[in-house]
């Protein structure tokens, strides 16, 4: 779990069922982790109204897991950018009643609640669990490019090159911690990078 | 008889100075020799004539350069002007308002004619004579936050108002001290604060949101802030951080004088009336140590609070690597005798 430190700085839970009519599970990696162990909590039935979105990554891990608590649906895209437009249809076209279940890393927890954001869903309804890495995803605040899968401090741009101090400063909106300049004063300045986000 | 426009200049060849009556103005923010963050908002009323807050919003002698420098920054940047969709209304709001407080104050210089929807609208430093209709963003040549945020010295930051909180949904920030709208910019007032060290823990956000969420329509608030800058430079943005944070190892003893400046921020809170939002003007003051030093207290009074300010908050302001240099310089002009009550000079 990701040290408390600053207000902006997103804090996760522990996934919990919640009363609804439709449930939309996003996950992944050791995500998938998180929504068996809620399983355990929720009332028979209950996934008979779910769908998980299941991004396994390269190992493939824990499918069969989640194939074995028979939600309404299993649908598990290659990557992110490829779920993207079909989450915008479904939340397009969700009703209310229909409650989001965000587990995983804090690239996919933060860029599928951008999408729903955008959709109109308030922060404060989803749930969300963090499970495996801490690599972040970071706008760098000068070219605003996004870098992903940030793990060292500080990092460079992969975009513009600058070395970058990544803050704890969260946006939502962009899904993307802060990566500020850190030798902007002295150019000549190299702090050493660190393994800081493994 | 009407303001005296300076032709100056924020960046490059940094001709920009203040007047000997500009200098007396000054907005100085310490009222004694130590300074701590704490909830200093009051009401924002009309002050003393020849003060800042003559007028409760502030035109002065670097009115058409600023407004310059704006248009410049938006040339290179225009993400530092942004307004999410449900905050038009609000924008509307803010025009009324900066027209209304610029013509009443100034009407010399700015004059507002309404026919029903139907306004007029002339600013004459800029040469601008325009007529639209009130409500209907088509006549106007940009959205109406930014048409009049153009015209309007300070940053502008349009927060709506919902679910107890204040979120940070549009402005226009091209003079900001060191923080990104673009990036801020959706948050809540104990977000886009969070890199704020100390005041957290000092509860300080907490009260000073539960005062602005009561606000009420035509009775706006105000409060200083203050940090440091090198060269008179008004787009100081993190965007551009990598441009002008080189000039922080600039300082000599020799030129602390000339090139470090004092930069608060008046900062004032408006309900606007239609969207129920606040807008929340920043209004930038800038003037060089030479020019601050004019004032013997004023003098005496920076060197004891720079001298004495907590390091998380020097770090915070950016001023770690220049201060020594800067208390150096300001202690020669401190003979240790006390200081009068207030803000002002002598």
């Amino acid at each position: 779990m990701a040290a408390k430190t600053i207000i902006s700085r997103p804090i996760y839970g522990t996934l919990s069922p919640q009363p609804g009519k439709h449930h939309l599970f996003i996950a992944d990696a050791e995500g998938a982790l998180a929504i068996t162990d809620m399983a355990g909590k929720a009332p028979p039935g209950f996934f008979d109204g779910a769908e998980i979105v299941f991004i396994p990554g390269r190992e493939g891990k824990h499918i069969a897991a989640l194939e074995a608590l028979k939600p309404a649906q299993l649908h598990l895209p290659p990557s992110f950018a490829s779920l993207v437009p079909r989450l915008r249809q479904t939340l397009t076209n969700a009703h209310m009643g229909l409650r989001i279940y965000l587990a995983g890393t804090e690239g996919l927890i933060g860029q599928a609640m951008q999408v729903a954001l955008e959709a109109g869903i308030d922060h404060t309804s989803m749930q969300t669990e963090h499970r495996g890495s801490l690599a972040r995803r970071m706008q760098c605040v000068h070219c605003k490019g996004i870098t992903e899968n940030v793990t060292t401090q500080p990092a460079l741009c992969s975009h513009c090159g600058l070395l970058l101090l990544v803050r704890d400063h969260y946006s939502r909106r962009l899904a993307a911690f802060q990566g500020v300049c850190i030798n902007a004063e002295d150019r000549s300045e190299n702090p050493p990078m660190e393994e800081a986000f493994p | 008889m009407g303001i005296t426009f300076r032709k100056e200049t924020f960046r490059d060849d940094y001709t920009f100075r203040n007047s000997p009556d500009h200098i007396r103005r000054f907005p100085f923010p310490f009222n004694e020799d130590s300074y701590m963050y704490a909830v200093n908002i009051e009401p924002h009323v009309v002050g003393p004539k020849g003060s800042v807050l003559e007028n409760l919003i502030d035109v002065d002698e670097h009115y058409v350069a600023e407004m310059q420098d704006r248009a410049l920054v938006l040339a290179e940047d225009p993400l530092r002007c942004q307004s999410l969709p449900h905050m038009t209304l609000a924008g509307w709001d803010l025009l009324e308002l900066l027209m209304e407080q610029q013509a009443l104050g100034y009407p010399e210089h700015f004059t507002l004619e309404r026919n029903g929807d139907r306004w007029r609208w002339i600013n004459r430093p800029l040469g601008i004579n325009d007529t639209f209709t009130f409500g209907d963003t088509s006549t106007l040549p940009y959205g109406p936050m930014e048409y009049i945020t153009r015209q309007s010295q300070g940053d502008f930051c349009i927060l709506d108002q919902r679910d107890g909180n204040l979120w940070m949904d549009a402005g226009m920030v091209t003079t900001q001290a060191d923080w990104s709208l673009d990036f801020d910019i959706g948050m809540n007032f104990f977000e886009w604060h969070a890199p704020v060290p100390l005041a957290h823990e000092k509860g300080i956000f907490t009260r000073a949101l539960k005062f602005l969420t009561n606000i009420q329509q035509g009775k706006p608030a105000r409060r200083l802030n203050w940090t440091m800058t090198i060269n008179p430079r008004l787009d100081t943005s993190p965007e551009n951080y990598h441009k002008w944070g080189p000039d922080r190892a600039t300082v000599t003893p020799e030129n602390v004088g000339d090139k470090v400046h004092l930069r608060v921020e008046l900062q004032s809170f408006w309900r606007l009336p239609r969207s129920n939002g606040i807008v929340f003007p920043i209004r930038c003051y800038l003037i060089k140590m030479d020019e601050l030093v004019t004032q013997p207290k004023w003098a005496r009074r920076l060197h004891r609070v720079i001298r004495d300010l907590p390091e998380e908050l020097a770090t915070y302001k950016g001023l770690t690597r220049y201060r020594p240099t800067l208390v150096e310089w300001l202690s020669k002009l401190d003979d240790g005798s006390p200081t009068s009550p207030g803000f002002g000079p002598d």
